[in-house]
């Protein structure tokens, strides 16, 4: 086990560096510096503001000055949101997201291996079928579709719940479930495609000869070898639901990592977008090394290797 | 030199019977079919005045204008019918070039084995770590003023050679370069997955009798390729183009919706419904800006995901049942 984290934490160092190294060249050679888009100041001011940003000399000087910058875990200043370090703004507004992102993940993962089991034991009936017609429906509403709708009738219409913001319980459920409706649908469609191969095996019929009932049969045997491709996925999940909050939290007017990723793209942020970059890296890096060692503790016979 | 014949189809042979038999993939094919025809001839058609901005903002619909109208007072119809044609294109097109790459890539890996396949599968599971919408958003806002700079360019040269008809229709052109620089960008990071199928394909052909007579027979390795196996390969592509469509239908609107792909005067499916969540609100309810888009954009998702679904059935070897 230990070689193999090593391993995979060596290649996950280089592919996080070579991400920022082309996030910040590409966001260097865009037209348009960070102090151009308001009024232009005067020459000598400007001079001054790249000196302290350390954003003057050749895109080299100024990579090898963030790089540097870096290696001291040092993210660097906003050249936006002036006087405040871009740890302190991701500080700030990642554990709205990540918040958000957590509570799609969980009911996408529970609710779709759940409708993917019911599906896949009622095949060919009315349940399957329209469990299965349910799940393209989710996949082909965006949730930039579906998220106005749910304002518009649960909000706006019948009042039931806030239109937008986030902190109380009751702010989270539109948010949540309009990130997670069609990573329900995914969920579910690979849980019934992995569930009905599993239901044709060897075992499964020895543990319905010795007499237990097909939902016995299907908890205590099934699940757990048809889950492996729901585990596989979740890795991609979770980046999807990372990069969908952006929608979500634009939608529902959210105040977090989404909106300040957007936002320093159009203001040529570079190291607010550097900073947010690294941030979403680490955590798929971390989130696929986490899916890899509970894939070898579900099954047995997978080795790691790297 | 002597040619060896190569199987029709090495696919199941009755893939497109199947197909055949599947109603709603045939309704979906139907539809998209419709669809593209009418965003193309339509907007040709509408009088010209219902195309212009006028002081008639927010109509509902109406006898003139039978969509409404928008924040501009531009007929929704035509605003529809022009996303429709610029969310269709930039998918086709996006999705035909990440074919292009993802074939090429899949072939040589495949077919070269060995080392270089596992340099070019590694790079490509690389690649799948990185959350690539992400790049495409800092790609785009890259690409798109160097696009814009060089187009002001040649406008200024065909002004200063007196060429107004093409200085003209460059200046019209011009909003619709995002389009360009999106199609590029999307066609240039959506192709790992049709790499990967691809190449897991080659791997069981390359193995095959008459791709080993062809070779025995002094066949280059181009000529194996692109007689061999291209053909062998092309129903499976067919079906990973379908389902790459919607893909970049959906990362297009993504980006649109939030400001960062296509502008206006351009309109994608995306940038009405972001016009048309713009304008939510609870005292005046301006429906009809938001139920059309979604409407069409989620049905042609719908049928495309239907026809994807119904062909991956019909050709792929690996989809179960």
């Amino acid at each position: 086990m230990l070689p193999f984290l090593l391993r995979r934490a060596f290649s996950s160092v280089i592919v996080i560096f070579c991400v920022i190294s082309i996030t910040f060249v590409l966001a260097r050679i865009t037209k348009g510096g960070p102090f151009d888009k308001e009024k232009e100041p005067p020459p000598h001011i400007k001079e001054a503001l790249l000196t302290r940003y350390k954003l003057n000399g050749t895109v080299w000087d100024q990579y090898t000055a963030y790089v540097g910058s870096l290696v001291r875990f040092d993210l660097g200043l906003s050249t936006r949101y002036r006087d405040w370090r871009v740890s302190e703004l991701l500080q700030q507004k990642m554990p709205n997201s990540f918040a958000l992102g957590t509570l799609a993940f969980v009911i996408a993962s529970f609710s779709g291996v759940f409708l993917g089991s019911l599906a896949a034991m009622k095949k060919d009936t009315w349940i399957d079928r329209s469990a299965m017609f349910g799940a393209l429906l989710s996949i082909s509403i965006p949730s930039f579709i579906s998220g106005p709708f749910l304002i518009a009738i649960f909000a706006l219409w019948l009042g039931w719940l806030p239109v937008g913001g986030w902190g109380t319980a009751s702010q989270m459920i539109l948010p949540a479930l309009c990130l997670a409706a069609p990573y329900i649908a995914y969920v579910a469609r690979l849980m019934r495609n992995s569930l009905l191969d599993v239901l044709k095996s060897d075992f499964l019929r020895t543990a319905r000869a010795k007499g237990l009932t097909e939902t016995q049969a299907v908890a205590r045997h099934a699940i757990k070898v048809a889950i492996l491709p729901v585990v596989t996925f979740l890795g991609p999940l979770a980046a999807h639901l990372l990069t969908g909050s952006m929608i979500v939290e634009s939608v529902f007017n959210i105040s977090g990592a989404g909106m300040i990723f957007v936002n320093s793209i159009q203001n040529r942020d570079v190291f607010l977008l550097g900073g947010a970059v690294i941030v979403y890296c680490v955590l798929l890096v971390l989130f696929n090394l986490f899916v890899d060692v509970i894939y070898t503790l579900l099954d047995k016979r997978i080795k790691l290797y790297a | 030199m002597p040619e060896v014949a190569a199987p029709a189809s090495i696919a199941r042979p009755d893939g497109w019977q199947v197909l055949k038999r599947n109603r709603s993939a045939l309704i979906a094919l139907g539809f998209l079919a419709g669809l593209s025809l009418i965003a193309v001839v339509v907007p040709v058609l509408l009088p010209e005045e219902l195309k212009l901005t006028s002081s008639n903002s927010f109509v509902p619909p109406s006898a003139a204008h039978f969509l409404g109208t928008d924040v501009n007072g531009q007929d929704m119809l035509y605003r529809l019918l022009s996303g429709a044609r610029v969310s269709l294109g930039v998918g086709l097109v996006g999705a035909l070039i990440s074919l292009v790459i993802g074939t090429l890539y899949g072939m040589i890996s495949g077919y070269a084995g060995g080392r270089i396949d596992g340099v070019m599968m590694r790079t490509v599971e690389v690649l799948q770590s990185v959350p690539r919408i992400l790049f495409i958003m800092i790609l785009i806002a890259a690409l798109d003023d160097y696009v814009k700079e060089w187009i002001d360019g040649w406008r200024l040269s065909a002004q200063a050679r007196n060429w107004s008809d093409l200085a003209k229709t460059i200046s019209d052109v011009k909003p619709y370069s995002k389009v360009l620089v999106m199609i590029v960008s999307l066609g240039l990071v959506e192709w790992l997955t049709m790499a990967r199928i691809v190449r897991g394909q080659v791997l069981v052909l390359r193995e095959m009798t008459f791709v080993t007579a062809s070779r025995a027979m002094g066949q280059s390795p181009w000529g194996v390729l692109r007689r061999h196996l291209l053909p062998n390969l092309s129903t499976i592509i067919l079906t990973y183009l379908t389902l790459t469509i919607p893909a970049v239908i959906l990362d297009e609107s993504f980006l649109s919706f939030l400001g960062l792909g296509i502008e206006d005067p351009a309109a994608s499916w995306g940038s009405l419904l972001k016009d048309g969540a713009q304008v939510i609100n609870p005292l005046e309810s301006k429906w009809w800006l938001l139920v059309f888009p979604a409407l069409l954009m989620s049905a042609s998702l719908l049928a495309l995901n239907f026809l994807g679904d119904g062909l991956r059935d019909a050709f792929d070897p690996k989809s179960g049942e």
